[in-house]
């Protein structure tokens, strides 16, 4: 077995850098996007377990077939451009969100080891990329030139902008009590003890500014079907909508392995004995990751939409100051017990 | 031709390609999103002479909080491009002069920086730490944060002045305006706001 191993290494190491670059995104991209597809269905039927509903059953085994079926019928359709509409832009909006939401998850570490771009400013570059996000949904909201679609896209605008705050603030609080912007060393400084044992309400806070940065309910001001019928993509039809929506899951499942990775202790087992750390780091991984996912999900069935001045209000005169104070607290304490690293 | 190279050019190319749309666009959003470009292409030569920190965080602050501002303010803004091109030639001979005086000093600059004189003083001649030894992050940090801590404390406080500044400037107090209290909200109590009675049939309440 470890010779085949051993076999497999050397003739990994031989390929050509520009082969193995294309074959570390496709082994990242295809089971992402798998898991996408996956993610719609897990929504829909712990909604409707929540709901005392059955949820698709319908298309293959228990439904499962039926984040394809979805995607296949939205394939299908025609995509619908407004006359008015700037059509640059129009078709920019979307393949910016979706190619940001991939793009982030080159310096993901799914394992020891295993990640496709180790660089030293990981946790810069995955914020960089999400706050780039916002950029989708403005530019959507400017160029499907309709009354509600811009309004959404304002909204999404000024929203991002507020939890970007707060979310830099609860980084910088990891930040100090790891010493590296390295996403890998970070996991590792958490060998001991998962930060959000420590850090508990800057992880609440990082989950719910989570929640506002991916737009999901609560927080789903830039859609808001009740008032704003749609939002930002209520002009969008077909592929163009299907990519939107792409961009939106994916960046759910990007924001779980973020919190999972500042808080959860990214690939580590809970404990380091004998049947648990059997289970290998990535499995670890998929599986907190999963179970963040689930916490989006029960708050999307839980929870009625807030207003938009709460949304505010909670940003910047709840969070941001009680994340700055725990900034503050948390260098504080770490200079005071030497525990600086 | 390695590698480098090539993206240097690519990166390049594309940002001045971007800056010159910057001021040629006619429609001002488009305008903003080429700046969005120019920024972005800027942060990829940044992280090609391995200064990824100083990367990051301009696409951090610049791109993801002050151009997103920015594009926010030119969206709603209805500007008659048309109007503003009239003032075109009378501001020109203006800018041609500021354009001029900025190119010059630019050259000087390059010039002694090629003769091998000092640019910036005393911060140019301090010992450089090898890159293999500190990242480029320690490296900034060491200098804002312990070197020019008191240069930098000043700047920050001539920020908190600008932007006390422009509140004080924008804000004004309307009377009759309704806030939600929320504090109030959730120190109701259930006697004071709900009553149970005993309605007769056809009496009414």
């Amino acid at each position: 077995m470890s010779d085949i191993l051993a076999q497999l290494g050397a003739f990994w190491a031989d390929l050509p850098l520009i082969v193995r670059i294309i074959a570390g995104i496709l082994v990242i991209v295809v089971p992402l996007l798998i898991g996408m597809a996956l993610l719609t269905y897990f929504e829909r039927k712990v909604m409707a377990a929540m709901q005392l509903r059955q949820g698709p059953n319908l298309v293959g085994p228990f439904g499962l077939l039926q984040p394809f079926a979805d995607g296949l019928k939205l394939l299908s359709k025609e995509t619908v451009v407004p006359v008015q509409a700037n059509a640059g832009v129009f078709f920019a909006a979307p393949m910016l969100t979706f190619l940001l939401a991939l793009v982030a998850w080159a310096v993901i570490p799914f394992g020891e080891g295993l990640v496709l771009a180790d660089i030293n400013v990981g946790v810069l570059y995955l914020f960089a990329i999400s706050s780039l996000g916002v950029y989708g949904i403005i530019m959507a909201g400017w160029a499907s030139n309709s009354k509600y679609a811009f309004l959404g896209g304002l909204r999404a605008a000024a929203q991002m902008v507020s939890y970007e705050v707060s979310i830099g603030l609860v980084i910088i609080t990891v930040l100090l009590c790891v010493g590296s912007l390295n996403l890998s060393k970070i996991v590792e400084a958490q060998k001991t003890v998962w930060f959000f044992i420590p850090l508990f309400p800057m992880f609440i806070i990082f989950f719910i500014s989570a929640l506002a940065e991916t737009n999901r309910a609560p927080f789903d001001l830039p859609e808001g079907e009740s008032e704003l019928s749609g939002g930002f993509n209520v002009e969008y039809s077909s592929m163009t909508f299907a990519l939107f929506f792409l961009g939106e899951y994916i960046n759910m499942i990007l924001m779980s392995a973020m919190t999972v990775i500042l808080f959860l202790g990214g690939w580590l087992p809970p404990l380091d004995i004998a049947p648990l750390n059997w289970i290998p780091g990535p499995l670890w991984f998929i599986a907190k990751i999963t179970f963040v996912l689930f916490c989006f999900i029960w708050v999307r069935a839980t929870l009625p939409r807030y207003r938009y001045d709460q949304l505010m209000r909670l940003g910047w005169k709840v969070f941001l100051p009680f994340s700055l104070i725990w900034v503050v607290l948390t260098s504080g304490v770490l200079v005071y017990f030497d525990l600086l690293p | 031709m390695t590698l480098t190279t090539i993206a240097f050019y690519a990166f390049a190319i594309v940002l001045l390609a971007s800056a010159v749309r910057v001021i040629t666009a006619k429609n001002p959003v488009h305008s903003v999103l080429f700046l969005i470009l120019a920024f972005f292409n800027a942060a990829g030569l940044f992280v090609l002479i391995g200064a990824e920190f100083v990367a990051m965080i301009l696409v951090i602050v610049y791109v993801g909080a002050v151009a997103v501002l920015f594009l926010f303010v030119v969206m709603m803004l209805d500007i008659n491009f048309q109007e503003l091109r009239q003032g075109f030639m009378q501001y020109m001979p203006v800018g041609l002069v500021v354009g001029a005086i900025l190119a010059v000093e630019l050259v000087f600059l390059a010039v002694t920086q090629l003769a091998g004189g000092p640019v910036g003083g005393q911060a140019n001649n301090a010992p450089i730490p090898p890159v293999d030894q500190v990242t480029n992050t320690e490296a900034i940090g060491q200098i804002l944060y312990t070197d020019y801590v008191y240069a930098f404390q000043v700047s920050g406080l001539i920020l908190l002045v600008a932007m006390i500044g422009a509140i004080v400037l924008t804000l004004r107090s309307r009377p009759g305006v309704r806030r939600q209290q929320i504090g109030q909200q959730l120190d109701r109590k259930r006697a004071e706001v709900v009553q149970v009675r005993k309605v007769p049939t056809r009496g009414g309440v």
